[in-house]
Order: C-alpha cells, then structure tokens, then sequence
C-alpha cells in the first residue's frame, strides 16, 4: 500500500498506534529512516527563529535545511551531506521549537555521523582536534595525574598559541583547571556510601568534569542527598557522549553509551534511580541515547535518568525543607543565573529560581533565554569563536545588567562562557542547596581536598 | 510528592499565557504555573489583536466597522456567545494593562485596518505601535520597502494591491539589497539581529539601511518595511531609521515566522515573570489521573463530574506528576494540535475530552477551498463557564477549563477573531479557576 493511500501522522499522542511500515530508504537496515521526521516538517520555519547560529552567522542554513530539508534531497541519491553541519552546534533549540514533532537534532546528529564517516578526510587537523576535544574524557586522567603541571602547562601563552596553530582551538579561552584530587579520588578515600538505605538509592552518573575539574559539585551532590537519607552508588561510567555525538564521532559515543548503559542498567537492578548533575549528561542519557542507540536496557536507563534537582523535588519536599533556611557567609549572596540549552530542552529552565526562592537571603536572577553560544566543544574551535561570543553577547549583557557579582547554571561549558565573558565566578546550583541544606562548613571553596 | 501549584494551566500561546495571568490576578497568592510543550503559534501569528473583522457566514459584507457591534448576534455555541461580550471587553483591557504601551487601538472600539505583506488590510483591534503609522485609513502617502532576499514581501506588488484596494492615499513599492546580507535564505531573524545589535556592514546597520532607503525616497512621508526591524530593540531601531530617513517608519506584517508575534510572546513572557507564574516548558503532559470519589465530593460537594487530581508530564522519558486544584486546558486547535485527527476520528489528546465532528470523514470539509470548512470549527464545546462538556452536554471535569484555538464552534481564520477569543477565553477560564481556588 502507497503511502499516499495509508498517509502516517507520527506519534500522535493518544491515537492508536498502527503498525507503520517505512520505506527503505538506506541500503543499510541497522541505518535510522528519517522519512517520517521529514514529511511532518511543513516548512513554518519556527525552529529557524530559535537557531542562535542563524541569528549572528548567514553562512548557516539554519535547522530546517540541516533536517527535513537534507533528507528530502539525499532521497536522490546525488548530494552529500553538506558541511555547513559541521557549524550546528548542537544546542537542540529546534526541538522544542517544532510545533510539528520533527525530531530535528537527532536528525543533525545522524547527518553529522555521516559527515564525518563519509566526507571527513581522517588525517585532517580538523578530524584529529575534533577528535581530541570529543574525546576529552580520554585525555583527562592524564591530566588529572598530575594536575599542577597540567595546569600550569596548560596555562601557558606557548601552549594556547602551539593549540591554535596546531591544532586550531582558540587561544582565546582559559583551559579549565584540573582538580588536585577528582571525585572518585576523593570517593575512595572517604570509603563510598556514609549512608545505607535499601529503599533510597541513587548512582550517581558524575559525568567527566565534575569529576576532573569541579569535584566540589559532586561533593555537593552527595552531601545532599545523603542529607535527605539517600545511599549513594557511584557506577563505573564513561563519558555520556554530547561532545561525541557535537563532533559527528558516533562511534565513539556509542562505544561510551555502551559501557554506560550495561553499568547503569546493573545500578537499576539494584533498586536504584539515577540523576545526573550536568544537564548536558542527563539529556544524553534520557534523550540521544533511545534516539541513537538500541544496547538492551537504553530504554530503561532513559526513563530512570533525573536531573539531580528535580529527582529530590518529586521525590522529597525540597522546598519545604529549604523554607526559611539560609546561608551564612558570603560566599552565597544574589546569583545571575542561566538556563543551559540542555536544561530548557528538559523543561527544567525555571527551575532553579523557583528552589532557591525559598532560600533566605538568597536572590537568583534569569538572565534570559539567550544560548550561552559555546555548547560545550563548539566555542573551543578557532572557526567558531567569533560566532560563539556574538551567540554569547546577549546572555553577558544580561548578566552585566542583573543585580548579582556571581554566576549561577548547571552545565560545565556554560559556566566556562560565562566566567569567560563576565569575569564573574560560577556556581553550580546544587553547590548552594549544600551550603543551606548541610551548612557551608563543608561547602570547600575552590578546590579543597576535604573529605 | 508531584510538583504543587493551584492552578494549572496547560499550553503557553496566548490563551494560556492569559489565563495564567489573569488567574495570578484573581486572587493574591494563588500559586499559577503554566506548562508549555512546544513553541506556541505566536510566532506564526501576525502579533495583531482581532476581536471580531468579519461577521461568521457573511464575509462578503466586509469588514465589520465596530466588532462589539456584532457580537451580540454570534451563533449560540461561539465561544464570544458562551462567555458574553462584557468579558470580551474586560479581557481586552486587561491585555491593554499587560500590553502598555507596546500596542495602540484602544482609544476607540472602532476596527482598525492595518496593511499586511499581501497588500490586504486587515481588520483588527489592537495593533502593535510599529505597524501604528502604516494604517489604511491614514491619507499619507507610503512608500513600501522590499529586500532581494526577503521573497515574502514582494513591495511593488504589496503597493499595487494597496492601491487597487482603494486605499486613500499611493503607495509605491521598491526593493533594496539589505545592507550586510547576500544570503538568500538568512534568516529574519538575521535581520532583527543586525539591527538590535547595529552590527557593522559598512557602517552600522542601521544607517547603511536608511542610506539606501533614503536614494529611493520622494516625497513620501512614511515607510514600510517588512516585520524584521528588531527584536529586543524594535523601538529604537525604528526610532533611528525614521531619524535618519526623516520619515515615519512603521512595520508591515508578515506571515510565519513572524517577529510581531515573537515580540508578544516576549511581553506576555515577561509578564507572567513579573505576576510570579512558574512557567515550565517544552515538555508535554500526557495524562492524568482523577481523584477518588470521596475526595471529589468533598473538594465540590459531589456535582457528578470527576475531578482531575493530577497530571503527568513527560520530561524525556520519565514521568512527572503535577498536582493543581484547578486546570486549565489551552493547547490550541488544528495548527497547535491541542485538537488531533487520524482517519476516522477527530480528538483532544490529553483528556480525551469529546469533540464534536460528524462520523464520515467526507463530511468534514467541503470542495471549495474558501468555503465554509466544518473542520475550521472543530474544537471543544463547552458551558458558560468554559468547562468542556461531553457527548451528554454534561462537563467532562468539574476542575477543567478550556481556553483559546482548543475550542470549537467559530472559524477564527475566516471572522479574524483568533486573538481576541483566546483572549475572553483565557482571561475568563484563568479567572474563574483564581477564584475557585481562592474561596
């Protein structure tokens, strides 16, 4: 039966499903078919008005082209992926744009896999940085060894300039700084769980950077929820792939999602839920691992994945037990915060400001729904730079603006744009709930080796 | 536990985004929040306010002088009969307290006609103060300006229809290239943000555009451009274009997407912000659950319909209760798909509220394209007091409203009244659903 017999209307929430065969379009099965993504797009142009690339750079078609728009044309067989997709930066606006159900980052992911399998010569510098900056998960421990030289070499002007000319990542950011101990240092030392409890218990996916570079979030994360009576459970993991999936390189994502989802599916087993403290993890988690992957149990891990703020409010009363608490210190005052694209993609944009509201003394200002424009690897690349600081320029206005000297979000790369363009020091948000919940004694400034 | 809010209100176009305020405004401390799954179609809308331009059934009348005038003879069923047009005069003031001074027209009750990309002119009630100098009954002449890569308003062609529309003054059409673009797809946003940010193209944007305007400019004392002058500082860029050009300067609306549009829900954005509305969006809800008997008895004293307890949001996979004592529904019509069809039915997707359509899908449209469509005016049927009613006339949900495009019974698109309905409608259901908590 034709198509124009049996027309398909996807996923219509609440109609009942019929069985829909698609077309072969790939030669390959394994391959996804984007046919159905592709016919609900009726060209209104909504996800375009949200591209903060769009909006500063015209080289860039904009998400329309880069999804629907690609796959009606590759239906002929004669075009490539074109390479203006190397200049999305996957912040996954367009999706909650479209007002039609078009799937249209994981149709950019696809088309960036591709890209980089087909088109992308594999000893170009531009393949190899890519590379690198995907794969930063990999480089880490080196680092994380030995931290202090890392850091200092990393923070030579001979470094960012070899980095530039080398390899073409911008000499005009800051390398952040490794922690002298990571997270799981620090969770062997203290001996794991301080507290047991069979029927409260969470794995913690940390991520890559709260391990290396921000431990204090983590900590944060576990002093928190051991204060709620959780017993915490911090899976063997690998990196949760954004930077992979960012860079087109979904072999390595997949073999990370691998490793993460077997580990994860096993904490599930034991009666645990999972959260997440990087809104970029926890999206990964939830929404590109079904859309890319099938390992068994890829279901199962996404819809048992919570932002760590939003698990303790459905799951405890968070804001009654913050109610009429403050912080002592100043540390801790009014906050300019921004959603990160990923957290807006959760629904969990307002979030923050509503749970801290209920912190005495304590003020969190929105800065708006601008991007931050780095996207986690995005701005680190010579070429996106200048495009990544205009994407950013509303977003600093805003903050300069706001009534507050620090910075407040929940994803690593956007507080290093943030930090970047405001010179303000950034916190996380999970960093101020530890300091009104567990007192700000153990709240370690910096980088502090307490246990 | 769920997330615990008073009033729920369920779509963020500008039924919702109304209902949320106007039930923030109903009773003090009410907790409102609003749940939004994807962009509304404010962004496809044109950001003019209709309240009624043509009466239903009678277009070839033309376009209504007063709207108020009509709405007392509205078929019974359209939602302006349902809530009464004194609501449709107070919701209306209150979207001109919201609005402020970002939209002119209330100072009388009288249509406005406001040119649109095709040349038309629209009837309508309030518009938005950059489309304030373009208006039709104004006897300045105009000069309307296109660019090569914006194809969506073709100038010269807009002027001619303008013209042969008998319009009281000439209006002629002219096309530039736009200052700093060469792309043929960029984006209107790209335009909007050259001028909000005055980027440099030769000079700054602003007055690289005014400059080649200005070689084109005779005596005409007003120009129109298309709706991309700006978007966060649309008044000052307009402001220094009319400086420069020594000229008023006024915007053309455009259709989608549409920066008018975009700037409204901006403001009502910022409003509900200001009104203290938690606003939680891009995730959908899915389902719900009702309160036990007993629980609803003693919530309403046991009117026979159920009562909605909760709802569930889906964030990503993961399913989240949200609790409210009153609900509103307002997730649009056809376009928002707040209302959905497959081949044999047509229905509301989240409580399966009962939409009334004939059973042979042959019946719901007819072969003229700009006839009168019945599936223009699929939607909800509801009470006077917006409560959707099922098959039997009875309300589906003694807790549940509905408000805006997710209800039936009037074809926005053909009467211009799309606005102005989810305007009464959403201010009515939002609240009525303040009260109810409050009491």
């Amino acid at each position: 039966m034709s198509d124009a017999e049996q027309p398909t209307d996807d996923h219509v929430p609440g109609a009942e499903e019929e069985e829909f065969e698609p077309i072969q379009v790939f030669p390959e099965a394994e391959e996804m078919d984007l046919r159905p993504g592709a016919d609900n797009c009726y060209k209104c142009s909504t996800c375009d008005t949200n591209c903060p690339v769009a909006e500063v750079d015209d080289e860039f078609p904009g998400p329309k082209f880069q999804g629907p728009e690609q796959w009606r044309l590759k239906r002929q067989d004669d075009h490539d992926v074109d390479d203006s997709v190397m200049k999305c930066s996957n912040c996954m606006r367009c999706d909650s744009a479209c007002p039609s159900e078009v799937p249209l980052s994981q149709m950019h992911n696809t088309a960036r896999g591709e890209y980089v399998e087909e088109q992308m010569e594999k000893f170009s510098r531009e393949y190899l940085r890519n590379r690198i900056l995907a794969n930063y998960r990999r480089l880490a421990p080196l680092a994380a060894a030995f931290p202090r030289t890392a850091n200092f070499v990393m923070g030579l002007s001979v470094t960012k300039w070899m980095g530039e000319k080398l390899l073409g990542i911008t000499s005009e950011r800051e390398f952040p700084e490794f922690a002298t101990e990571t997270f799981r240092e620090w969770w062997t030392k203290r001996g794991g769980a301080k507290v047991e409890n069979p029927d409260k218990r969470i794995a913690y996916f940390h991520g890559c950077y709260s391990n290396y570079n921000t431990p204090e979030v983590a900590k944060a994360l576990v002093r928190v929820y051991e204060h709620f009576g959780y017993e915490i459970m911090v899976p063997d993991q690998s990196c949760s792939g954004t930077p992979m999936f960012a860079n087109g390189m979904l072999e390595d994502a997949r073999r990370a999602a691998e490793t993460n989802v077997r580990e994860l599916a096993a904490a599930l087993e034991d009666g645990a839920d999972i959260v997440a403290s990087c809104s970029s993890c926890s999206m990964s988690l939830r929404q590109e691992y079904p859309e890319l992957f099938d390992f068994e149990n890829t279901e199962t891990v996404a819809e048992n994945t919570w932002d760590a703020v939003e698990y303790l409010r459905v799951h405890e009363d968070l804001e009654s037990e913050l109610e009429g608490r403050s912080v002592e210190g100043d540390e801790f005052d009014d906050f300019a915060y921004h959603a990160p694209c990923h957290s807006r993609n959760q629904g969990l944009d307002g979030q923050t400001i509503e749970v801290l509201s209920m912190i005495d003394g304590i003020e969190a200002h929105d800065v708006g729904d601008s991007c931050s424009g780095i996207s986690g690897t995005y701005g680190w690349k010579e070429e996106n730079y200048e495009t990544s600081m205009k994407i950013g320029e509303e977003m600093f206005e805003h903050m300069d603006a706001a009534d507050a000297q620090t910075g407040l979000t929940e994803c690593p790369t956007c507080s290093m744009q943030m930090e970047h363009g405001t010179g303000y020091e950034i916190k996380h948000t999970l960093e101020v709930l530890e300091a009104a919940l567990v007192g700000s004694g153990s709240a370690a400034g910096g980088r502090r080796e307490a246990g | 536990m769920a997330i615990e809010d008073d009033v729920l209100v369920i779509g963020g176009g500008l039924a919702g985004a109304t209902a949320a305020l106007a039930a923030a405004d109903a009773a003090p401390d009410v907790r409102v929040r609003l749940v939004t799954y994807k962009q509304s179609t404010l962004r496809h809308a044109s950001g003019l306010i209709d309240i009624l331009g043509y009466a239903p059934g009678s277009p070839e009348e033309g376009p209504l002088v007063d709207p108020f005038d009509a709405l007392s003879d509205l078929p019974e069923g359209h939602p302006y009969e349902r809530v009464g047009s004194e609501a449709v005069r107070e919701a209306l003031a209150f979207f001109d307290d919201v609005a402020g001074n970002a939209y002119a027209g209330d100072h009388t009750d009288a249509n406005a006609l406001v040119p649109t990309h095709g040349g038309t002119v629209k009837p309508t009630a309030r518009y938005p103060v950059s489309t304030a100098d373009g208006l039709a009954s104004d006897d300045r002449d105009a000069l309307l300006v296109g660019f090569e890569t914006l194809p969506d308003f073709e100038a010269p062609l807009a002027a001619a229809h303008l013209e042969a529309a008998g319009a009281p003054f000439s209006a002629r059409g002219a096309t530039i290239p736009f200052p700093g673009i060469v792309r043929d797809d960029a984006k209107v946003t790209r335009y909007a943000h050259l001028l909000d940010q005055d980027e440099t193209v030769t000079t700054g944007a602003r007055e690289a555009l005014a400059t080649t305007v200005a070689e084109r400019l005779a005596d005409e004392s007003r120009v129109g451009f298309p709706a991309v002058l700006g978007d966060e500082h649309a008044a000052e860029v307009r402001a220094d274009l009319a400086d420069a050009l020594g000229a008023d300067v006024f915007e053309v609306p455009m259709g989608p997407p549409s920066l008018p549009g975009m700037r409204l829900e901006d403001l009502l954005y910022d409003a509900l912000e200001d009104a203290g509305v938690r606003v939680t969006s891009g995730v959908p809800v899915i389902d719900y659950e009702t309160a036990t008997e007993a629980d609803a008895v003693a919530a309403d004293g046991g009117s026979g319909a159920d009562r909605i307890d909760r709802v569930v949001v889906d964030r990503n996979g993961t399913e989240i209760p949200h609790r409210a004592d009153q609900y509103v529904l307002a997730t649009g019509g056809l376009v928002g798909k707040g209302v959905r069809s497959e081949r044999e039915r047509v229905f509301e997707p989240i409580f399966d509220c009962h939409v009334p359509h004939a059973a042979d899908r042959y019946d719901w449209f007819v072969d003229n394209v700009f006839g009168d469509q019945p599936y223009a005016r699929f939607g909800l049927a509801s009470d006077r007091d917006l409560r959707p009613l099922d098959a039997g006339d009875e309300p589906e949900f003694a807790n549940l409203r509905a408000a805006g495009a997710v209800l039936g019974g009037y074809d926005f698109a053909a009467e211009k009244s799309g606005a102005g309905v989810s305007l009464a409608t959403g201010y009515v259901a939002g609240t009525r659903a303040g009260e109810e908590v409050g009491e």
